[in-house]
């Protein structure tokens, strides 16, 4: 069919252009001294090609569309990361090469650390057998050796203790002037802490200092003040007319936080929830580098102990892995909650 | 032959509100009185205090002296008093029907009771096929029908109604003025209306009570004798064109005195 805002010509004419400009830059040998635009005019590129494309996209494909950028762009850059490294461009000691990581990801999930007694997923694949030979235990067991299972648990585990307090108090500072004006100073001038630095204090105060206790205390004392803070300025928000309407309709104080207080905060509730979660994560991380002998960052630190370049590399991959994965978890447990926002 | 009880009581109502400038004098020496079953329309400028008196009505706000009274009906299960707010104020998190049944829901009524006076309403405003959509999937007109039928739902001894069609285009406005003389001519609910629109205080309403501002006060208090039932057809008639005439002759005065203040 005949369209008016793209053609094929266009699209081949972008190709050619690439073509062409790689080509030159290989046989001269500019990409050494000028990476950087012959970087940029690729990008460039891109973006154009895929501007054409879009332009006689139609409507019903832009969801593939759109997928295809997100994921595509990375899987490009994977693969020009490769060739870039493999071509000798880079220092494959401090920037192994994409595949290089993710063979160390593959080694890493596959094998079992006989010394620590730790796995990276807990070897998921052995469930069927040991749940026939030990039952319940078995399982647990794989679990128990799991370094994402650790992460992930003090990750769940200090969120939770963290943001339930924290919604209670943001409600109570959002409805109640004196409360707030008590505490408000207060509690931004302990929201700039760098929640890392009371990790030692954590160690004091309980008497495992290298047990689970502090790691999870660190977490929730950061999903705290987050979630606090951003529930205030979501109950302080609220139109005062749906206060007003709610009491007018005979709501007591309880309807009042089921029916109105609590629905009408829970969008911005749930901005801080997802600042909080990827908050617990980098925390989690830096307290797992310090003292901890399970749980991803310990994987990354320990890489780095014994120079395993791509172990180091994979384990920040798994990191990101887990924060994409946290993220989409909480949009999805949102637009549950909150249907009428979905439009 | 036993003297009737007004169902609404205003005796020397004053507010002061408490400001950063100082106290604001909203409402001054408000005396009225308004029968069980009647359609009182209060029309005034902006910032006169008709919707601070309104608000005094229904409790939002205290009053700073004098006496203000509603005067409970027979059945002691019917709320007092509903609002039907300006900027419509219905729950965006609630969908249209839960919307609807709220006020009973908080009355203790169980889900099956209160769905089927609630569709009762949304049928009778033609809303049933909407129950369970989201107010943001909603036109202002229909958002405005849900929060009118939201407080008859709740069937209140007293309708509080502050600038409902304020906010709607003209057509619409329009429609929902027939719809709101059709509903009301059937069940003749004490209605407290808040508008700053003299022909549809007109139209509506069996007294027009008309006030000023600085300090907020009664000017006049018109009978409506224009019989029912009425529709926008109404506003044609000779009757109410006179009526109309009447009462702006007898604001004139006060109406030209308040652009001079303005200038």
């Amino acid at each position: 069919m005949e369209n008016s805002r793209g053609s094929n010509s266009s699209l081949i004419t972008i190709v050619a252009v690439a073509v062409v400009l790689n080509i030159l830059f290989f046989v001269f040998k500019l990409w050494p001294p000028f990476w950087w635009a012959g970087l940029f005019a690729n990008f460039f590129l891109i973006v154009l090609f895929a501007q054409e494309v879009e332009s006689f996209l139609p409507k019903r494909h832009e969801t593939i569309y759109k997928r295809t950028l997100a994921f595509g762009f990375p899987v490009l850059l994977l693969v020009a990361c490769e060739l870039i490294i493999s071509a000798g461009f880079l220092n494959a000691r401090w920037f192994p090469p994409p595949s290089k990581v993710a063979s160390a990801l593959w080694t890493l999930t596959v094998s079992y650390d006989k010394f620590n007694e730790t796995s990276l997923l807990g070897r998921p694949w052995l469930i069927p057998s040991k749940f026939s030979l030990e039952g319940w235990t078995g399982v647990r067991s794989l679990f128990a050796e799991s370094h994402v299972w650790a992460t992930l648990s003090r990750v769940f585990l200090g969120f939770l203790i963290g943001a339930i307090p924290g919604i209670l108090l943001g409600i109570v500072m959002g409805l109640n002037k004196t409360v707030r004006t008590m505490l408000d100073t207060t509690m931004s001038a302990i929201y700039v802490l760098p929640k890392i630095a009371i990790f030692p204090l954590m160690m004091l105060i309980f008497p495992d200092p290298f047990g689970e206790g502090p790691k999870i205390a660190v977490v929730a004392i950061s999903a705290f003040f987050l979630v606090a803070i951003s529930t205030t300025a979501g109950v302080r928000d609220i139109d005062k007319i749906y206060l007003q309407a709610g009491r007018n309709f005979g709501a007591n104080r309880l309807q009042m936080f089921r029916h109105v207080v609590v629905p009408a905060a829970l969008p911005i509730i749930f901005a801080g929830l997802r600042l909080a979660l990827g908050t617990a994560l980098i925390v989690i991380v830096a307290v797992e580098f310090v003292r901890a002998q399970t749980g991803v960052g310990f994987i990354i630190f320990y890489s780095w102990q014994v120079l395993s370049t791509e172990q180091m590399y994979a384990g920040l991959f798994v990191v990101m892995i887990l924060g994409v994965l946290l993220t989409y978890g909480i949009q999805w447990l949102e637009r549950k909650l909150l249907p009428w926002r979905n439009e | 032959m036993t003297k009737i009880i007004p169902r609404i009581t205003a005796k020397n109502v004053s507010k002061i509100f408490d400001s950063k400038d100082g106290p604001v004098t909203a409402l001054k020496d408000f005396n009225l009185d308004i029968q069980e079953g009647e359609f009182v329309a209060i029309v005034g400028p902006s910032g006169c205090g008709k919707s601070t008196f309104l608000r005094l009505l229904a409790g939002i706000e205290t009053i700073s002296s004098g006496e203000l009274n509603i005067h409970p009906g027979d059945d002691p299960s019917k709320p007092l008093q509903n609002v039907v707010f300006q900027e419509y104020a219905i729950f965006p998190w609630k969908s249209v029907i839960d919307n609807v049944a709220f006020g009973l829901q908080m009355r203790g009524y169980n889900k099956k009771e209160r769905y089927a006076i609630a569709n009762e309403w949304l049928a009778r405003v033609g809303l049933k096929n909407f129950a369970n959509y989201y107010p943001s999937q909603l036109s202002g007109g229909m958002k405005q029908r849900v929060s009118i039928i939201r407080a008859l739902a709740n069937d209140p001894d007293v309708l509080l109604m502050d600038e409902p069609l304020g906010a709607l285009d003209a057509q619409t406005r329009a429609v929902l003025q027939e719809e709101l003389i059709r509903i009301w001519e059937a069940n003749r609910k004490t209605v407290v209306y808040i508008t700053h629109s003299l022909d549809e205080a007109i139209l509506l309403g069996d007294k027009v009570v008309i006030m000023t501002a600085h300090p907020g006060t009664i000017k006049h208090v018109f009978d409506v004798p224009i019989e029912r039932p009425r529709s926008i057809e109404t506003t044609k008639t000779k009757a109410f064109i006179d009526l109309s005439k009447q009462i702006w002759d007898a604001l004139k005065d006060e109406v030209s005195k308040a652009m001079q203040e303005q200038k």
